[in-house]
């Protein structure tokens, strides 16, 4: 969808909150479902660096790496890929410690989705960087320029472009998942919907404001994401002139 | 570390759990599969509707889905429909999941030439005659391998069930881990019983793939 | 050493498979020589070129650039396969320009030409900015320097291209079929500056092409490959106007027929 449709579904969510917190039946619940909000984004935000890093590393080394290291790569890929966010969030939180490590929940959880969205961001990086075509590294040995040199000055940019309209799914995925992070006791937006839901039965208000709270976020994420896109592609779609 | 005795123990309990998980799969799929078509054919039949739906689906695919199972089970309800825990949730995960096969499905029909509506037109077919005699049949198997991913999708997605309670696998594991406070075992068998099933399926809709590419 | 030429393919072979593409290939080129390779498709002719720009890894043989070997080096006497440090040393001598132009989408015209002069020679931008827009000015586009490739016509590309791969300060300047991918009335302006870098430049040139006309105005020598293998060679006068081989007379009368 384009953006000004996009920014008319965002603008039109956030009217709706507005109104609806007008009715004090719905007002009620606005500070504590705001309150963990905030917490839903900071988690959403160091996910999705833990991913973005994660995701550059490892398809980097299954693509170059010597071969106990692409096997390394493809097992951390395919572990988090085969099972799903909550074994993992799960595991970190209830294993872990009978291991003799404790972490903190908030950490589980950055660490559990970060993991999680990087093993699929993974495989985004590395088809966007096997799609460079051929002719762009011939070039490139044409004009004796290094492997690293390669990469990271010509075949990285271009990735980068094919790769933002994949990775704009996958921070949407990464926003809608750490709603998990309510099942490990963090005191997200979910968490606060139940907690709210028990203590009043006034389900629908609750869950109408964080339904809309959610899709408010994640449109934020999507515009944010086509904006990065037209940026990125002025150079390379940029129409003919002659 | 690691007990063989207890894992031998409670594997038959998980076993029986897996079973729920499965039966949560394919009752799920078999919503998303054929509700998602329902979707893609209004937004195909009906231009006017497809911004309704458009919307939907968009809507649907960027709330959690956790929230949509609490939405079903709690305020459903409050509707005067009363599900129980495993038909609610089961109903959300199918929603969730029409949403990303209308667009699998959409993608297979704007996949069929325009050549050949304009055939059939030039035939004096239907519309509907053409939807299902022509158009139907050529739409729908490039997009299986498709709408194979997105099953195990689903499929890694049902422990979320467990926040309402159902006793699929994960929620029974955590309950064996609860009463014995080993969690070590039962955690790991179930991430694994995924892994394992999800690596499988994974490799099958590969081969469909190129079986597919091959006809 | 310089008594050697500045190209030799020793007993030279590539095979893909079972497939021979180039069998036991001997070729000199010397010093300045501009040499054209014309024959069918899949005759090997763009192999040569593309092994010579290590594209290309070869399956048997030796390629010498500049009186030393490139696919290998010199170790207790003895040659051995070369690292990728070596062959980054040879290889600087050598520039190609593609079929399909191959510039860098995401950097304009000038960016294009000062990449590989900034990160591979470590020239300071200044200094390489300087060097493109000479080049630019020799290709005929100053004007285009800030656009990016997607604005250029397909003719633009490949001056643009040519003027990149000059901006290394090659020996050596490969052309593969550069002017097929063109709009027949975009070739001309694209051999027009091939014609001048040969007057103005010390290079060797060594070029595949299907433009006949240019081929035997332009070159010093002509080579006819069949079924991987040099059928014929010679003066362009020669090959054109008196090929003894029969096969390279039926393929110059089906070219001259069909353009």
């Amino acid at each position: 969808m384009w953006i000004r449709m996009l920014t008319a579904m965002l603008a039109a969510t956030l009217l709706l909150i507005a109104l609806l917190s007008a009715n004090p039946e719905y007002r009620l619940f606005m500070p504590g479902l705001l309150e963990g909000a905030v917490l839903t984004v900071e988690i959403t935000l160091l996910g999705a660096v833990l991913a973005v890093f994660m995701a550059l590393i490892a398809a980097l080394a299954k693509l170059y790496g010597p071969l106990p290291i692409r096997w390394l790569s493809t097992t951390y890929i395919e572990i988090f890929r085969g099972t799903s966010a909550l074994v993992q969030l799960f595991w970190l939180y209830f294993v872990l410690p009978q291991f003799g490590i404790f972490l903190d929940a908030f950490l589980v959880a950055v660490l559990a989705l970060g993991l999680n969205i990087g093993a699929y961001g993974a495989e985004v990086v590395r088809g966007a960087i096997v799609s460079v075509a051929r002719g762009q590294w011939e070039a490139s040995i044409a004009l004796n320029m290094s492997k690293a040199q390669m990469l990271r000055r010509i075949i990285l940019p271009q990735a980068f472009t094919a790769m933002i309209p994949p990775w704009g799914n996958l921070f949407i995925e990464l926003v809608k998942s750490t709603s998990l992070v309510s099942l490990i006791t963090l005191a997200d937006l979910t968490f606060k919907a139940q907690q709210m839901n028990q203590s009043t039965l006034k389900t629908v208000p609750v869950f109408t404001l964080v339904l809309l709270i959610y899709l408010a976020i994640s449109l934020t994420v999507t515009i944010a994401m086509r904006l990065l896109e037209q940026r990125t592609s002025r150079g390379l779609t940029r129409g003919r002139v002659a | 570390m690691w007990d063989w005795t207890f894992t031998f123990e409670i594997l038959p309990v998980l076993a029986r759990a897996a079973i729920m998980t499965i039966e949560a799969t394919a009752l799920g799929f078999a919503i998303a599969a054929t509700l998602g078509l329902v979707l893609a054919s209004i937004r195909l039949a009906f231009p006017a509707a497809g911004v309704v739906v458009t919307v939907l689906v968009e809507l649907i695919r960027s709330t959690p889905l956790l929230i949509q199972i609490f939405f079903l089970y709690f305020v459903l309800p409050k509707a005067g429909i009363v599900l129980d825990a495993f038909t609610a949730g089961v109903a959300a995960i199918g929603v969730h999941y029409a949403a990303y096969c209308s667009e699998v499905y959409r993608a297979g029909f704007e996949n069929v030439p325009r050549g050949q509506w304009e055939a059939s037109i030039a035939l004096n077919l239907s519309p509907w005659n053409t939807f299902k005699d022509i158009i139907l049949p050529q739409a729908l198997p490039p997009v299986v391998p498709a709408l194979g991913n997105y099953l195990i999708a689903l499929f890694k997605e049902t422990p979320l069930l467990s926040a309402i309670a159902v006793l699929e696998l994960m929620q029974t594991a955590k309950n064996i881990g609860s009463e014995t406070f080993r969690y070590t075992e039962p955690v790991t068998l179930v991430g694994v019983f995924f892994l394992v099933m999800s690596l499988v399926s994974a490799g099958m809709v590969r081969m469909l793939e190129s079986w597919l590419q091959r006809r | 050493m310089n008594d050697m030429p500045m190209v030799r393919f020793e007993n030279v072979s590539k095979r893909y498979g079972p497939l021979t593409v180039l069998d036991n290939l001997n070729l000199d080129i010397g010093r300045g020589e501009k040499v054209s390779i014309i024959g069918p498709s899949g005759s090997g002719k763009t192999t040569v070129l593309r092994m010579l720009m290590t594209l290309e890894a070869i399956n048997d043989g030796v390629l010498w650039v500049d009186g030393e070997p490139m696919t290998h080096m010199m170790q207790n006497g003895k040659l051995v396969p070369a690292t990728i440090k070596h062959i980054r040393r040879i290889r600087a001598k050598i520039g190609m320009v593609f079929q399909s132009f191959n510039l860098f989408p995401h950097m304009t015209a000038m960016g294009n030409c000062i990449e590989a002069p900034i990160t591979v020679l470590g020239m300071k931008r200044s200094e390489a900015e300087e060097r493109a827009a000479e080049l630019l000015d020799m290709v005929g586009l100053s004007a285009k320097k800030d656009h990016y490739p997607s604005q250029l016509s397909g003719g633009q590309q490949q001056r643009v291209a040519i003027a990149r791969a000059l901006a290394m300060r090659p020996k050596i300047m490969l052309f593969d079929e550069v002017t097929s991918a063109l709009d027949p009335e975009l070739v001309g302006e694209v051999l027009q500056v091939i014609r001048k870098i040969g007057r103005e430049h010390d290079l060797t040139m060594l070029m595949v092409t299907h433009q006949m006309g240019f081929a035997k105005e332009f070159s010093d020598r002509v080579c006819f490959f069949y079924q991987g293998k040099i059928c014929e060679q010679g003066a362009p006068a020669e090959i054109f106007g008196n090929p003894k081989n029969e096969r390279t007379r039926q393929f110059l009368n089906a070219v001259l027929e069909a353009g």
